[in-house]
């Protein structure tokens, strides 16, 4: 399981209920479910991934994440996990609020538009960025709306959401951001991962 | 036809309250298995028929000599393994093969039933049939599924009893029968008391049925299981055996010559009031007002785990109504999962060879056995 999903993971109680957006093949809901003793859910809007879903014995519906959120009960869940995904959204503050509406919690992470090689790419090279986390040409990228890590932060401080745990991931290696080091994260980092709360 | 010899039949003794108010008990109630029930009972699938089916789920039909109705989809290997599952599978009551129904005998006036026979309802087919449990001493199942009218009375079963089912897989069905699926029956039942022969629903079976309003019925509701798209590829304008128009009401098309060929052969296995006994059946169907407006409270005591199906060219039962049970079980709580499967094949999809439909079943029953 990648980095990423740890991290996730050891952020989440056991013994909770998370709903998973963009939950993929099931990958961490499985190992949620299995490991942690948590009564998980997927929306997932790719057919093919939700039959690897149900392969795996997992209550996963077919949806999108910005049309389907309004169907689970308002804080019906304890987590709502929203993993690389915000950014393809048309509506991602519409998307967050909502993910707080179904969940006291949301872990979001993002791609960070800020890292350094990102933004060498456009720097030295004038054209947009490709990268292991943003690996499409820009007429086929499901993104719409990317951001930095500080971007992400300054949204938080703006819509007064609160941010609970702010982590850097870059070469599997994790970090806190805080308020001192959010440039250097924000320079340094390949993914943003927030814990928030309304 | 002489059909008793190879119906399996239950009679069963416990009086059944309908919800039209009648009492009806020692009634018989035909069924059919698949595969064997094992040592721990936890292996059985109950399985409802759509509207025309019966309890004949896959192999031949003893009684049309056709393939069952599921051969797709139920027997050794198949999505739902009898290698592995116990498949049960009963006629309706209110159905015209075996199970108590129109065509049997009203003990009051030793004449066929007819339009005597009392209005059934989706509830109470579940409810008949949820003596099959008892009959085989099965505590808890672990599957009830069906398509249509299959997926209606799964619904109605959960409803009815929360914890006797480990898993549910109601596919391409509604919670409440929607104004179009009512306004199709209605025509086919138009159809039927339009003929001459149905004599106000006296008629005999054997001798002389209402089979060319029974036809009609079949006709207009088989265009209800395709779609556009499907008709138009495997008929389009073609012709039926000819080169040229013949400037006559023969059948010209060959979409034509298929919809009378399937309304003549529907005749031969079909009762004429049991179909206007099951499409009303399905008419009152509306778990939505059974539970006041909420129908999540229809599944609020349920530990049943759900996996509901769609298809994308169904609009008889489109994805947006399965959505809605999805949408009553997430408000409920219940775990659910959902698939809409991409197919040309229109309703009728349940019923086909649609492999992602079929993998879709199987993984889900494999997984949670």
């Amino acid at each position: 399981m990648k980095k990423e999903f740890q991290i996730i993971a050891e952020l989440i109680k056991n013994n909770t209920k998370v709903l998973d957006v963009g939950c993929g093949d099931g990958t961490l809901m499985k190992y949620l479910k299995d490991k942690k003793n948590i009564d998980t859910r997927g929306l997932e809007i790719s057919k093919d991934k939700v039959q690897i879903c149900v392969s795996k014995g997992l209550a996963v519906v077919e949806g999108n994440g910005e049309k389907d959120l309004k169907q689970f009960p308002n804080l019906s869940f304890n987590y709502a996990i929203l993993s690389q995904t915000l950014q393809a959204f048309y509506n991602p503050e519409k998307v967050i609020n909502d993910l707080l509406n179904v969940a006291d919690k949301a872990i979001v992470t993002i791609p960070n538009f800020g890292f350094w090689k990102v933004r060498l790419d456009l720097l030295i090279k004038g054209t947009m960025p490709i990268t292991k986390n943003l690996p499409d040409e820009w007429y086929n990228t499901p993104n719409l709306h990317m951001c930095t890590i500080k971007d992400f932060f300054n949204f938080c401080y703006k819509k007064k959401i609160k941010l609970f745990k702010s982590l850097a991931l870059h070469n599997e290696k994790v970090t806190e951001i805080n308020s001192f080091n959010l440039n250097l994260k924000n320079l340094s980092s390949e993914l943003g991962i927030f814990l928030l709360e309304k | 036809m002489n059909v008793k010899e190879n119906i399996k039949t239950i009679i069963v003794k416990k009086p059944l309250k309908l919800d039209c108010g009648e009492t009806i008990s020692d009634y018989p109630l035909a069924y059919e298995t698949y595969g064997k029930l094992n040592d721990k009972k936890d292996n059985a699938i109950l399985a409802f028929h759509a509207l025309t089916g019966d309890q004949f789920v896959s192999g031949i039909n003893p009684v049309t000599k056709k393939s069952g109705w599921w051969s797709h989809a139920v027997g050794p290997s198949k999505a739902i393994d009898t290698n592995k599952f116990f498949v049960i599978c009963a006629n309706v009551i209110g159905g015209c093969m075996g199970s108590f129904g129109p065509k049997n005998i009203n003990p009051k006036t030793n004449k066929e039933f007819g339009i005597d026979f009392p209005v059934i309802t989706i509830n109470d087919m579940v409810n008949a049939q949820y003596n099959l449990l008892e009959f085989f001493k099965i505590d808890k199942l672990y599957s009830v599924t069906g398509g249509s009218m299959g997926g209606m009375q799964a619904l109605q079963f959960v409803a009815n009893f929360p914890d006797k089912t480990k898993t549910a897989i109601p596919i391409a069905c509604t919670a409440s029968h929607s104004a179009q699926n009512i306004a199709f029956n209605e025509l086919g039942r138009q159809s039927i008391m339009a003929d001459a022969n149905w004599k106000n629903g006296n008629y005999s079976y054997l001798n002389s049925s209402p089979n060319k309003g029974l036809a009609v019925a079949r006709m207009a509701a088989h265009i209800t299981y395709l779609s556009k798209k499907g008709l138009q590829e495997k008929f389009g304008r073609k012709l039926q055996e000819k080169d040229d128009l013949n400037f006559s009401f023969d059948a010209d098309f060959q979409i034509e010559s298929y919809l009378r060929y399937q309304g003549s052969i529907f005749v031969d296995r079909f009762d004429a009031n049991s179909y206007l006994y099951i499409t009303r059946a399905m008419d009152y169907f509306d778990l939505v007002k059974q539970y006041k407006g909420n129908l999540s409270k229809a599944f609020e005591n349920s530990k049943t785990k759900f996996f509901i199906i769609s298809f994308t060219s169904d609009w008889l039962y489109p994805t947006a109504e399965n959505k809605e049970i999805v949408i009553a079980l997430n408000a409920s709580g219940v775990e659910v999962g959902f698939i809409e499967i991409t197919s040309d094949k229109g309703h009728d999809s349940f019923l086909l060879d649609v492999p992602e439909f079929l993998k879709a079943v199987k993984n889900f029953l494999e997984a949670n056995y």
